[in-house]
């Protein structure tokens, strides 16, 4: 599904990531793991189209296409779907709105008509209820005066909305509580199917008691220094990011 | 009968013309308005058509525009208009006590009265000046008499007609009024307009007033407005004002409040080469309330400049400002806005904010907060920002397979919609919103444009 080789990228002039290689399939979770400054957000926003970043070298495959070359729209509506670290507040523009737009552009592209209000509501509220959310979400402007939670919460409820091919998590278990976390945690695997795949990318232990992961990778200094299965993580939860910094044995 | 200036350029051109057709602007006009002529021409060629030295016109240069020959409209002429053509000119279609106003005359063919409540007056200035002049008498050139600016004072000197609203004690008007002003002229055009409003106590009325250019020449539209809230009274008044690129619009609105009483404005500027808004809120009476807002999108070479002055004059009173711009291309803008707490105005809160979005990086925006505050106890602030589209949630949504112009548009209406928000009427508020849409879609540009081909 997805094929990075080789990736290389820089922001105002630093290499942020040196190489980066990594195979995902149809089906499966990778958790990517590393310490803060490794590289694991930059590389979530590069997948998901920002431009804030330099490609210096390297290739991303997605779906037998060059990934690199499309708009972040049309990514988006090919079934990537980037759960934001920080999801962006934005007064003004309605829940329901911005949802609706996004639903719609994404069954345009798939040649679907767009769907009407009742059938839009429905779909709405089978959602909430998959995923045991209130409503209050959706009545307010995107994400304002959302509590850490909520706005989490919430990226995983335009999640189940837009049904992704290819969900990168990115932190999505930073700021939850316990509850809050299992919650998001349960939507994540209730979306999980054999067609689609996700990357998980965090900086704890913590998330993998909850959505096991097929692999496990490390991401350290631009580069992934290991990788291996889910024992990896308890592994590195044992032993800390400073095992891989001081650590030869790679 | 209309009157061509030789050489209508600059103050003593505007002088000389007033000379030349003293005759006619007196002649069927009530003494009331005739009394003020002279005076007010004096004041005006003494201060002279304002440019950037004048301190409250800094940031607009009105001389330019003054540089040409208009036809000056000084006798009613009877023309026709076409209601369906002109509902198709993106005005927004109210259910609402509908009349029309053209070239600054009260169109004869109006017929409001029948539906309003009894007591209330909606008509043509001058017919009421002349009919009922004690009915304007304590009100009429009360506040814009005081006004330093010239084109108030050159207003006061030329003018023959506009609206007249009268509502007396205790009535409430359930309809929205909707005045449209229509621009409409085959040569090149100055019109001058005088409205009056009063709401006696206890009263409540909801306004909206539509300026639209209808023929492809040059306008020159210098209109002011004075407005009377009384005691316990709720006044809402919305301008949209929507005409082309070779169209200058003076705007200068006069609201003096009694105790108790509400206030609601929000001017809408979608469209026009050079608009200069005035708005003065006098507080005479304690606790009062002014929510004021305005919301401007600018493109090409267009300018709009947004000048307010809120006196605090009694104590226990609330104004609240906001003031949005997006601006495009070349296009600048201004806004100042000076709050004036007096020294018995205790109590005091006034609020103003002016918040900017600079689409290219030729536009330009000034802003200008000015707070006298003579008073001790009173809670004032101000604020303003000039930003770009906030590149985060462009990407936001573009990431959630949003295109880049939907998400722009989408951005750009949600600045607009805090504005928006503030309109008590709900089918304005929809009809604005469809508006913004066509205005940020370039269509509106185009319905101009296709007029001068």
């Amino acid at each position: 599904m997805l094929s990075i080789k080789n990736l290389r990228a820089s922001v105002e002039g630093k290499e942020i990531l040196k190489g980066i290689n990594l195979e995902v399939k149809a089906g499966e979770v990778h958790a990517i793991m590393g310490p803060n400054g490794s590289g694991k957000s930059t590389l979530a926003n590069i997948l998901a189209g920002k431009q804030d970043y330099e490609i210096l070298e390297g290739e991303v495959t997605y779906l037998g296409q060059d990934l690199l070359q499309l708009s972040p729209e049309v990514r988006s509506r090919s079934g990537i779907f980037l759960s934001f670290q920080y999801p962006v507040e934005i007064p003004g523009v309605p829940m329901i709105n911005f949802l609706k737009a996004s639903v719609n552009e994404h069954r345009k592209f798939k040649g679907l008509a767009p769907l009407t209000a009742g059938e839009f509501l429905k779909l709405m509220r089978a959602k909430k209820e998959m995923l045991h959310l209130d409503t209050e979400l959706t009545n307010r402007s995107v994400n304002e005066g959302f509590s850490g939670g909520e706005k989490k919460k919430n990226e995983i409820f335009q999640m189940a909305m837009l049904e992704p091919k290819l969900a990168i998590l990115d932190e999505t278990d930073s700021g939850l509580d316990i509850d809050a976390l299992r919650i998001v945690a349960e939507g994540v695997n209730a979306l999980k199917t054999p067609d689609n795949a996700t990357i998980l990318v965090t900086h704890y232990q913590r998330l993998l008691d909850y959505i096991v992961p097929d692999f496990v990778h490390v991401l350290y200094n631009g580069r992934i220094v290991k990788s291996g299965g889910k024992e990896l993580a308890f592994e590195l939860e044992e032993k800390g990011y400073d095992w891989l910094k001081n650590g030869n044995e790679i | 009968m209309s009157i061509i200036s030789e050489k209508a350029a600059g103050t003593d051109q505007m002088v000389t013309l007033f000379e030349q057709n003293k005759e006619i602007l007196i002649q069927g006009s009530s003494p009331i308005l005739n009394r003020m002529r002279e005076v007010s021409i004096k004041r005006f060629a003494q201060a002279g058509i304002p440019d950037f030295k004048n301190e409250d016109y800094k940031y607009t240069n009105l001389k330019p525009a003054f540089e040409k020959s208009y036809r000056q409209e000084l006798v009613r002429e009877a023309g026709l208009i076409n209601l369906n053509e002109v509902f198709k000119s993106n005005i927004p279609e109210l259910d609402a006590h509908l009349v029309f106003l053209v070239n600054g005359w009260f169109y004869k063919g109006n017929n409001p009265g029948a539906e309003l409540p009894k007591g209330v007056v909606l008509g043509s200035l001058d017919q009421i000046a002349n009919e009922h002049p004690e009915l304007l008498l304590n009100f009429l050139n009360r506040q814009a008499g005081l006004s330093v600016d010239p084109l108030v004072a050159l207003n006061t000197a030329l003018t023959k007609d506009g609206f007249f609203l009268f509502i007396p004690k205790g009535v409430i008007i359930e309809k929205p009024v909707q005045i449209i002003n229509l621009l409409s002229s085959e040569v090149d055009l100055m019109a001058t307009q005088r409205n009056l409003i009063i709401a006696e106590d206890d009263t409540q009325v909801k306004i909206v007033v539509c300026d639209h250019s209808l023929s492809p020449i040059t306008f020159l539209y210098n209109s002011v407005s004075e407005i009377y809230i009384g005691n316990d009274a709720v006044l809402d008044m919305y301008s949209i004002q929507n005409l082309h690129n070779q169209s200058t619009v003076v705007n200068s609105l006069f609201f003096k409040q009694q105790r108790n009483s509400s206030l609601t404005t929000g001017v809408i500027s979608l469209h026009g080469g050079l608009i200069r808004n005035n708005l003065k809120v006098t507080f005479n009476g304690d606790h009062s309330e002014a929510n004021i807002n305005g919301m401007s999108f600018t493109d090409k070479k267009q300018h709009v400049d947004n000048f307010t002055v809120i006196e605090h004059s009694s104590p226990n009173c609330l104004s609240n400002q906001i003031y949005k711009n997006i601006l495009d291309d070349e296009s600048t803008g201004a806004f100042a806005g000076r709050i004036h707490v007096a020294r018995d105005a205790q109590q005091t809160n006034a609020f103003q904010r002016n918040n900017n979005v600079l689409l290219s990086d030729n536009a330009r925006m000034q802003t200008k907060p000015q707070l006298i505050i003579d008073a001790d106890d009173v809670k004032c602030s101000h604020g303003a920002t000039v930003g770009q589209i906030d590149e985060d949630a462009l990407f936001f949504l573009r990431a959630r397979g949003i295109g880049e112009n939907e998400a722009r548009m989408m951005l750009m209406n949600a600045f607009a919609h805090e504005v928006i928000l503030k309109i008590t009427i709900e089918q304005l508020r929809e009809r604005i919103d469809e508006l913004i849409e066509k205005r940020l879609s370039g269509e509106i540009s185009r319905f101009h444009e296709q007029l001068f081909i």
